[in-house]
């Protein structure tokens, strides 16, 4: 039982602190819920599919068709992401103000509610598959107990589900004003970490060979496998053995966020100065 | 303002990023050493492996259980799904002499391996 209890948390863990700040991020959007739930279970559905033709997706491109995969959900998640942060820029003001019960708005929002609902579903299909292919390997060979085995997994999923809560209300607590600012760093962070990862997985299949050589390691200091490590390895795209090639796209997403934020970020006219960042 | 100046830098960076990856992908695949992995009835076999330091490693595995499994080292940073009676490619970068553990992540307890390089 403990041990399914820790594979299903490692599993949610990951994506119960991206829907945390999915939540947070979209706290005041109307109809965020319907839009997040319905990521939660596409990404699910999604989950169950991949898992049943992991075979298949395995075999695809000379055997790397699960690293490929892999890199391009999360390239669509990173592309999600950044296309927000830039809608934010250019909408947030908006968002805080009157204007948000225009009718307008509200078609605005959905669009970018699409895009974290997308990030979601990215993420719990990315963790789902592997808790689905596990369950159902003990529920086949039962050999264990199929009742502690499908109890351990539904702590495991409570407690991500409690991760998902702690960094909701964390994040809710940060006075409004600092909340944009805040939910606008994580978001970057979060994407650059995502487009790291893709890279590593491009680079796990041979695909990317550039630049491949470890700059650092810190495992000695934190360890990306350890709880905290990870926690950070999600939201910040932490990795105590990093290749230049993913410290460059890690950099690089930063830059061309701030930089679309920038161009396409300042609202056509608005009376209210510019708020200080 | 200061940013939109960098924006044609940051093309020319990806432009020369991408020919280099073309230029140094076809030498990098030819000097890995190749090794044979199976899995059955939650062993790996042979449970330990060995290869040298500095070259590129490809570990072919063959899992031979009607279940899934999900080959992971932390040391190594390697985590992929095997899906029940298939073959999986593993690539793992060059690595420094030392002993890295492996195991399946779905029977973590029993199911170990070691990659030795030297």
């Amino acid at each position: 039982m403990i041990a399914a209890l820790i594979i299903v948390f490692r599993e949610v863990f990951e994506a119960g602190l991206i829907i945390g700040i999915v939540l947070a991020v979209t706290r005041t959007v109307p109809h965020r819920n319907q839009w997040i739930a319905g990521g939660v279970l596409a990404g699910i559905l999604a989950a169950c599919v991949v898992a049943i033709f992991a075979g298949a997706l395995s075999n695809l491109f000379a055997g790397m068709g699960q690293e490929l995969f892999n890199a391009a959900i999360l390239s669509l998640a990173v592309v999600m992401l950044t296309w927000h942060n830039v809608w934010m820029a250019r909408h947030g003001k908006e968002l805080a103000g009157e204007l948000w019960a225009a009718g307008r708005a509200v078609v605005e929002g959905s669009k970018s509610l699409l895009a974290l609902a997308i990030v979601v579903g990215v993420a719990v299909l990315r963790e789902g598959s592997e808790v689905v292919l596990f369950l159902y390997g003990v529920m086949a060979g039962g050999s264990d107990s199929g009742l502690s085995v499908a109890l351990g997994g539904f702590i495991g999923l409570v407690l991500g589900a409690l991760v998902c809560m702690l960094t909701y209300f964390g994040l809710v607590k940060i006075p409004t004003r600092a909340l944009f600012a805040t939910t606008t760093i994580l978001i970057a962070l979060l994407a650059a970490g995502m487009a790291a990862q893709a890279a590593a997985f491009l680079e796990k299949a041979n695909w990317l060979t550039a630049l491949d050589n470890v700059v650092w390691d810190s495992g000695w200091l934190l360890s990306d496998s350890s709880l905290p490590g990870k926690a950070l390895h999600t939201l910040i795209g932490y990795t105590d053995q990093p290749t230049a090639m993913q410290l460059v796209v890690y950099i690089a997403v930063l830059a061309v966020t701030f930089a679309l934020m920038r161009l396409y970020g300042a609202p056509a006219k608005t009376v209210t100065p510019a708020p200080a960042e | 303002m200061s940013f939109s100046c960098t924006l044609p830098k940051l093309t020319t960076f990806a432009a020369i990023a991408l020919i280099s990856i073309a230029a140094t992908g076809a030498a990098r695949a030819q000097s890995a050493t190749e090794i044979q992995l199976s899995y059955k009835d939650k062993k790996f076999d042979p449970a330990e492996i060995s290869a040298a330091a500095n070259t590129p490693i490809v570990i072919k595995l063959k899992n031979l259980d009607a279940k899934a499994m999900e080959f992971e080292s932390k040391t190594l940073k390697v985590e992929k799904v095997v899906a029940g009676s298939s073959d999986a490619t593993i690539n793992v970068r060059a690595q420094k002499p030392g002993r890295y553990e492996f195991f399946d992540e779905y029977n973590e307890k029993v199911a170990r391996g070691a990659l030795v390089v030297k």
